[in-house]
C-alpha cells in the first residue's frame, strides 16, 4: 500500500507534495536545514499510512454525528470527530467535514514534534495547519474563488498572524470547491485556532450562506453526483445565477450571522464570506487583530 | 447503494463509486463512459469545459489564433495556450509566504484571465463627451466611467472587476463584451450619462452623436490666438477662438498686444484669466470649440460704445476651424454676419490643416497576478524581480508592453500593436489576454521555473491548427537584445 503514497520535494526545492488518493499536501517548514530535512522525513513517514488508517473507519467518518453516538478511534479521526462534534446538535454534519484540516493539522503535530522549527505550515487542498514559533508570523494573502484563482482580482487582502494570536488553521468551503455545499458562498474561509476546526466551521458557514427557494440557484442530491457522498440525498449546490444586491446582502447576513454565532463560544476566531464578489468580514475589519489590510504585502502579487 | 451506472475506483482505498462523466474524490480518476480512466490535465480541462466553466471560450479562440508570431526563421510562441496545469492540486486560498517566497497555491492556471482589467480609451476630441466621473454604458449597462481629459482628448476608463463581476450578471456581460471588442479592434457604442453617444475603434477616429470627429484642436483658444495672431494682424480688427477650455480674444491676449493691436471693446461673458484669455465662456457640449454653443454670438456682450466703431471686423473661430463666422458692426455695433473674407479663409484653413487627426486609442491595462505568475514559475516573486531587473521581459502576443512601477506586474500595452482576436473572455466574465514572459533559460530555471516542461520550439511548428501571424515591423522583437533594441 506505501507505494501508493507520492512523497516529492517540489522544483523550488523546499516545499514538499505529499498525496495519496484524494490527499493533496503541499507543506514547507523553515527552520536550521537539519531541522528541516528531519521535519520532511517525519511528515513522509507520518503521511503514508494516513489514508489506509482513515478508510479503515470511512463508513464511519461519512455518518451523521449525534451525541452519544460511536466514536472514531483513529488519531486523524478522532480530530475530525472532535472538530464537528461542536456541531452536531444543531446540524446535520460528518466528521469528514474536517478531514483535510484533521490531516493538516496531524502532519504538522507530527513535524513539530520531532523538529524545532521557527514556522511550518502544511496546505492539505487549500486547508491549512499552521506552525508558528514564539515571536514568527506568517502573511497570508486573500484569494476570491477557490477554483478560480483570477490574476489581480484574487487578493481581497492580507493579514499578518503573530504567534501571539490564538490562530493555526485556516480553511475555505464554497459550492464551487471540491467538495459539496449545501449553501451559495463562492467561498468562505475561516480562521480557527485548529486547522480541522477552521474545516469543520467553513462548511458550516458556507452552508448557512444560502437563499432557500431562490429560483436562480439549481441543486441536485449528493447521491446523484457521487454515489457515496457522506451528504447522501441532501441537495447541493450545483449553480447560482446572478443575484441582487439585497440578494447577495440578504444570503451573506444569514452566514455572518451564522459565523458570529461560532465566535463567542471559540469556534472560529474570524471569517471572510465571498458571495458573487461581494464580501462580509466577520468580525468586522475595525477588529484590530484580523484586520484584512490591503496594504500589507502579500506574496500573491510580490 | 450505488447506482447501476456508477463504477468503482480501486486505486486507493477510498474505493470512490463514479458516475458517468465524473470523477473521483481525487480528481485524478473518472468514469468515462463505464471506463475507468486516470485523467492527465487534458481530460481535466476538458471536464471544466462540460461543467461550463471558465476555459470554454478559451479554447474556442485557440481555434482562431494560436499565437506564433513568425518573422524569417525566427518564430516566437505566445504564452497563449501555455497555461501550465502544474500543480493540479484544488488552489489553496491562502498564499503562505515566507522567507524564501515559495508561493503555495494555484491548480491549472489558465494564462491570463483577467478578471481585475481595464481598457482606457483616448478619445481625440475636444467636444464635450460628458462630465469627468459620469458613467458609460454599453447597452444601458454601466461599463466605465469618464475620467479625467488629457490635452485635446477625452478619456474613458472603462472595465474592471467592480463592472465585470460586481455587478449584475448583465452589467458583467455588457462590460466584458465592450472591453472584448475593443481589444480586438473592434467597435464600441459606448453611451454617456448626460453626455454623448460616441462610438469608438481603436485606431479610428471616433463618432460622436453619430458625427464622424476628424480633428484634434491645435491648441487651447488662448494658444491658438498666439499661434495665428500674426497671420490675422491687420486684416481683421478682433479675433475670438472659441473653446471649452479657455477661450481667446485676439485684441486683449498678450499676443494682440504685442503687435500693437488696439482695444475694440469687446465684451465676453464667462470669467477672465488673464487678459484676452476666459474660462468658461459656455456649458461644455459637442457644438462650437466643444461648448454648447450654436450661435457664437451668445457668448458676447454688447460692445463698449466709448471704444467700438461701426465696421469693426470680427472674426469667430473654433479650436478646430471647424466652426467659423464673420461679422462687422452695424452703425448700432450690433455684430452682423457677412461672408468671410478670403484673405482670412487661409487662416481658418491653416487652423484645420494643424489639427491632427483625431482617432481613439485603446490601451489595455491589467495585473499579472501571483496564480499567473506561478504559472511561469514555482516562485512568482522571483519572476516580478526578475521583470523589475530587465531579466524577464514581457509581451502581451508579441507586443511591447509598460510595466507599471511599483508591486506586482501591472502592465499597459496598445491593442493596436497586438495580432488580430487576441484576446478572449470566460463566462466569469473575465477577460483572457496573452501574456508572454521571455527570458533566458538559465534565469528561469534560476528563478524555480518548471524547467522540465519546456519545449523546443521546433516541436511546436508542426502543430496543426497552429496559426502563423507575421510580427509587427514596428514592435521589437521580443527576443532580441536589449541593448540593441533601445538603439533601434
Ligand atoms: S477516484 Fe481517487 S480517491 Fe477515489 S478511489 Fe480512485 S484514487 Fe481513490
Amino acid at each position: 500500500m506505501r507505494a501508493r503514497a507520492q512523497v516529492r520535494v517540489l522544483p523550488d526545492g523546499r516545499r514538499l507534495h505529499l498525496q495519496d488518493g484524494p490527499i493533496d499536501i503541499v507543506l514547507q517548514a523553515l527552520g536550521a536545514e537539519d531541522q528541516i530535512r528531519r521535519a520532511h522525513r517525519t511528515a513522509a513517514d507520518r503521511f503514508v499510512t494516513v489514508l489506509d488508517e482513515l478508510c479503515s473507519e470511512l463508513p464511519l467518518l461519512r455518518e451523521q454525528v449525534r451525541l452519544g453516538g460511536t466514536e472514531p478511534d483513529g488519531i486523524v479521526a478522532r480530530r475530525m470527530f472532535a472538530a464537528v462534534v461542536p456541531y452536531a446538535e444543531e446540524n446535520f454534519i460528518t466528521p469528514m467535514a474536517a478531514v483535510a484540516g484533521a490531516v493538516a493539522e496531524e502532519i504538522l503535530a507530527a513535524m513539530t514534534a520531532v523538529a524545532d522549527l521557527s514556522r511550518a505550515y502544511v496546505n492539505d487542498g487549500g486547508d491549512i495547519a499552521l506552525h508558528i514559533a514564539s515571536g514568527e508570523r506568517f502573511v497570508i494573502g486573500m484569494v476570491d474563488l477557490p477554483d478560480r484563482p483570477t490574476l489581480l482580482g484574487s487578493l481581497l487582502g492580507s493579514m499578518t498572524l503573530d504567534s501571539n494570536q490564538p490562530v493555526r488553521g485556516i480553511a475555505t468551503s464554497g459550492w464551487r470547491g471540491r467538495s459539496f455545499s449545501l449553501g451559495i458562498a463562492d467561498a468562505v474561509t475561516i480562521l480557527a485556532k485548529t486547522a480541522a476546526m477552521a474545516d469543520a466551521a467553513a462548511t458550516i458557514v458556507a452552508n448557512a450562506v444560502d437563499l432557500p427557494g431562490h429560483p436562480a440557484i439549481s441543486h441536485i442530491a449528493a447521491r446523484e453526483l457521487s454515489p457515496d457522498s457522506d451528504l447522501g440525498d441532501r441537495l447541493v449546490t450545483t449553480a447560482v445565477g446572478g443575484l441582487t444586491s439585497a440578494e447577495v446582502s440578504e444570503a451573506l447576513g444569514r452566514g455572518s450571522a451564522c459565523a458570529e454565532r461560532l465566535i463567542a463560544p471559540g469556534l472560529i476566531a474570524a471569517a471572510a464570506l465571498n458571495l458573487q464578489g461581494t464580501i462580509r468580514v466577520v468580525p468586522s475589519v475595525e477588529s484590530p487583530k484580523m484586520a484584512l489590510s490591503s496594504g500589507e504585502r502579500s506574496l500573491a502579487y510580490a | 447503494m450505488p447506482d447501476h451506472d456508477a463504477i468503482r475506483c480501486d486505486a486507493c482505498p477510498v474505493l470512490c463509486y463514479i458516475k458517468p462523466g465524473r470523477t473521483g474524490a481525487c480528481d485524478r480518476y473518472g468514469n468515462q463512459d463505464g471506463q475507468l480512466v486516470r485523467l492527465d490535465p487534458h481530460v481535466v480541462l476538458d471536464r471544466a469545459v462540460s461543467r461550463g466553466d471558465s476555459v470554454v471560450p478559451f479554447l474556442e479562440r485557440n481555434r482562431d489564433w494560436d499565437g506564433n508570431i513568425v518573422s524569417g526563421p525566427a518564430t516566437f510562441v505566445t504564452a497563449i495556450g501555455a497555461g501550465t496545469t502544474y500543480p493540479d492540486y484544488k488552489p489553496a486560498p491562502f498564499i503562505i509566504s515566507s522567507e524564501v517566497a515559495g508561493v503555495d497555491m494555484v491548480t491549472v492556471v489558465t494564462e491570463g484571465i483577467f478578471s481585475y482589467c481595464g481598457v482606457k480609451v483616448k478619445i481625440d476630441t475636444d467636444r464635450h463627451l460628458g462630465l469627468e466621473r459620469n458613467l458609460v454604458r454599453a447597452k444601458g449597462e454601466p461599463v466605465g466611467h469618464v475620467t479625467t481629459s488629457e490635452y485635446g482628448s477625452q478619456m474613458l476608463s472603462l472595465g474592471g472587476v467592480r463592472h465585470l463581476t460586481g455587478g449584475t450578471r448583465d452589467e458583467g456581460n455588457a462590460t466584458c463584451e465592450t472591453l472584448l471588442n475593443l481589444c480586438n479592434g473592434k467597435a464600441a457604442e459606448l453611451t454617456i450619462d448626460e453626455g454623448a453617444d460616441v462610438v469608438v475603434q481603436a485606431g479610428k477616429p471616433p463618432v460622436v452623436n453619430g458625427v464622424v470627429e476628424e480633428r484634434m484642436r491645435v491648441g487651447c483658444g488662448s494658444a491658438t490666438i498666439g499661434m495665428f495672431a500674426k497671420q490675422w494682424h491687420e486684416k481683421i480688427d478682433d479675433v475670438v477662438v472659441v473653446d471649452d477650455h479657455i477661450t481667446g480674444v485676439l485684441s486683449e491676449h498678450q499676443a494682440g498686444k504685442m503687435l500693437g493691436i488696439p482695444e475694440t471693446g469687446i465684451k465676453m461673458k464667462g470669467r477672465r484669466s488673464t487678459p484676452g484669455r476666459y474660462f468658461r465662456v459656455a456649458e461644455p457640449g459637442t457644438a462650437w470649440g466643444g461648448t454648447k454653443i450654436t450661435d457664437p454670438l451668445s457668448i458676447l456682450a454688447p460692445f463698449n460704445p466709448k471704444i467700438a466703431w461701426p465696421g469693426l471686423r470680427l472674426l469667430m473661430v473654433s479650436t478646430t476651424g471647424e466652426h467659423h463666422a464673420y461679422y462687422e458692426l452695424d452703425d448700432a455695433l450690433r455684430p452682423l454676419e457677412k461672408d468671410l473674407p478670403d484673405s482670412l479663409r487661409l487662416s481658418v484653413q491653416r487652423i484645420k490643416e494643424n489639427c491632427e487627426p483625431a482617432l481613439s486609442t485603446v490601451l489595455f491595462m491589467g495585473g499579472a497576478g501571483g496564480s499567473l505568475r506561478a504559472g511561469v514559475t514555482a516562485n512568482p516573486v522571483k519572476l516580478t524581480r526578475s521583470v523589475r531587473d530587465s531579466l524577464t521581459r514581457v509581451t502581451c502576443g508579441g507586443a511591447p508592453v509598460y510595466v507599471w512601477p511599483g508591486g506586482g506586474i501591472t502592465l499597459m500595452v496598445d491593442v493596436s500593436r497586438m495580432p488580430e482576436n487576441a484576446f478572449g473572455y470566460v463566462p466569469t466574465p473575465a477577460l483572457v489576454a496573452p501574456i508572454e514572459f521571455t527570458l533566458k533559460l538559465d534565469d528561469y530555471s534560476a528563478l524555480g521555473g518548471y524547467v522540465d516542461r519546456v519545449r523546443p520550439l521546433s516541436s511546436l511548428l508542426n502543430d496543426e491548427g497552429r496559426r502563423h501571424v507575421s510580427a509587427r515591423a514596428e514592435n521589437p522583437w521580443p527576443f532580441e537584445d536589449k541593448s540593441r533594441r533601445s538603439q533601434s
